[in-house]
């Protein structure tokens, strides 16, 4: 058979595949345990750039009563639904050797992943805790500044009050950007052992027919979005 | 005089909904106002505690002109209890003693003393928003008087409540006035209590103050007949 080539799945190999890979997992399989570390390093790092900065920026735009707020509403749901092969893309064009960025020297490294999945999760995270802040009782607010509240303080006051909201938009973002493949794909490369990620290694595995590897790879991303959402529930009570 | 007001008018989107040619309010009285649905009584609350600006006309708060930037010393001497308490998501205890946090002011037993003079130290590690509506005004009441305000701006604060925490509400605002000579200003659609509380009634018609006299000359001897027909309860435009 063909590298790269998918053959017919069979209900067997299935089977095989889980029972395989239940023993990876338990095993801790170190090339296994390489790619979880990877997927978690890049998608953290960039979950963190985009908290950093689309916490405060999406409060910011939640509180303040700007001009073109319209505008800058429509600009962020657009890019909450970028497809990220775009992204990618564009990342691509960037990095690549005779783009703007190309001195940077990222292209098929971590970093251009990480700058990838930030870009992604960015507006999602601004979005999203904008939302959050301006679903907030106006009420609660005004009641805030008549108990004598410094700006500052109004503002943290409104923010603790979508604090849910605003871990829901977080828990959000890492669940579209670890799971994301086309961007990592391009920019990254998938190159064993420095720029493969969970996503892009089940991709791999799948079309050399590695089924135990690809299902165990899955069961480890579906297990990470699980416990996101889990500690998420938690969060909102109702768990 | 707490309060002295001149020619004060506020407009929304071009349009007056109050214009009062004179407003006095003294230290230590609880001053009440009645008046229809949409008089501007509400109105006429955000503009003395500051939280609008009028369109016009002069607000002298002890004495001292408020222009636009109010110090941050003087907005925290005034509070208002709104008719909708709006309460944070924390527990009643921390909703209580909010406005202290605001001010960096340690906790201390005077919180759990204004828990139980509201009769809410039962509830004071529950979630605030688990309330009933009652409930929830008190804890908004016992959150305005613990930081011990040099006036106090009830807007219809018993409105929809039941008698038993209607007087458990009126009661304390008594005391605090009483205790610590609280400039009270209540709204109210309650004739009964503004007899009750109040000093001095005022009634507002239309962003107008058609009358405000001692509370007993409101009720038994009004000079302006539109007074004499509010009272009466008869509707009044
Ligand atoms: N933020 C606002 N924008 C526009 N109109 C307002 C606003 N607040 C109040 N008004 C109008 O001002 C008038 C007085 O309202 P309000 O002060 O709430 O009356 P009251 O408290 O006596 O019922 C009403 O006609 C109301 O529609
Ligand atoms: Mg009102």
């Amino acid at each position: 058979m063909e590298r790269g080539c998918a053959r017919d799945i069979q209900l067997n190999d299935i089977a095989r595949g889980l029972e395989q890979a239940i023993r990876l997992i338990l095993a801790a399989d170190p090339e296994l345990l390489g790619i979880i570390f990877l997927s978690l390093r890049v998608t953290g790092l960039a979950l963190l750039i985009s908290t950093l900065a689309g916490v405060p920026i999406g409060a910011g735009l939640g509180l303040a009563r700007l001009r073109g707020h319209g505008l800058i509403t429509a600009i962020l749901y657009t890019g909450m639904g970028l497809p990220p092969v775009v992204v990618g893309l564009f990342v691509y064009l960037m990095l690549s050797r005779s783009g703007p960025l190309g001195v940077l020297g990222w292209l098929f490294t971590p970093s251009a992943m990480v700058a990838a999945q930030t870009i992604i999760s960015f507006p999602l995270v601004t979005g999203l805790t904008m939302t959050a802040v301006r679903s907030v009782d106006p009420a609660l607010r005004v009641q805030v500044r008549s108990l004598g509240a410094t700006r500052v303080q109004e503002a943290w006051a409104v923010l603790a009050e979508a604090r849910i909201g605003v871990v829901a938009a977080i828990v959000a973002a890492f669940g579209g950007i670890i799971s994301e493949v086309g961007a990592v794909m391009l920019v990254g490369g998938n190159i064993a052992g420095r720029t493969r990620v969970l996503t892009t290694a089940i991709v791999l595995e799948t079309r050399q027919g590695e089924f135990a590897f690809a299902i165990a790879l899955g069961v480890i991303l579906l297990a990470l979005a699980f416990t996101a959402n889990l500690a998420l529930l938690r969060l909102q009570g109702k768990l | 005089m707490v309060y002295q007001s001149e020619r004060l008018r506020h407009a929304y989107a071009g349009r007056t909904v109050l214009d009062i040619a004179r407003l006095d309010v003294n230290a230590g009285e609880v001053l009440a106002l009645v008046g229809p649905s949409g008089a501007g009584k509400s109105t006429l609350l955000r503009l003395l505690n500051f939280l609008e600006t009028p369109t016009s006309g002069t607000i002298l708060y002890q004495g001292r002109l408020i222009t636009g930037h109010v110090p941050l010393e003087i907005r925290r001497q005034v509070t208002t209890v709104f008719q909708r308490p709006a309460l944070r998501r924390a527990t009643v205890r921390e909703n209580v003693a909010y406005g202290l946090r605001l001010r960096g002011i340690p906790l201390d037993g005077a919180v759990d003393e204004m828990l139980g003079r509201l009769g809410l130290l039962p509830f004071a590690r529950q979630p605030a928003h688990t309330l009933s509506g009652g409930e929830m005004q008190r804890v908004a009441v016992a959150r305005a008087l613990l930081v011990r305000p040099r006036v106090l701006l009830l807007d219809e604060p018993t409105a929809n409540l039941d008698p038993y925490n209607v007087g458990m509400i009126e009661e304390i605002i008594r005391a605090d006035n009483a205790e610590r000579g609280t400039t009270v200003i209540l709204v109210t659609h309650n004739v009964f209590q503004a007899r009750r509380l109040a000093q001095r009634t005022g009634l507002l018609l239309s962003g107008k103050l058609v009358e405000l006299a001692d509370t007993a000359t409101f009720f038994n001897s009004p000079a302006d007949p539109r007074t004499a027909a509010f009272v009466r309860g008869e509707m009044v435009y």
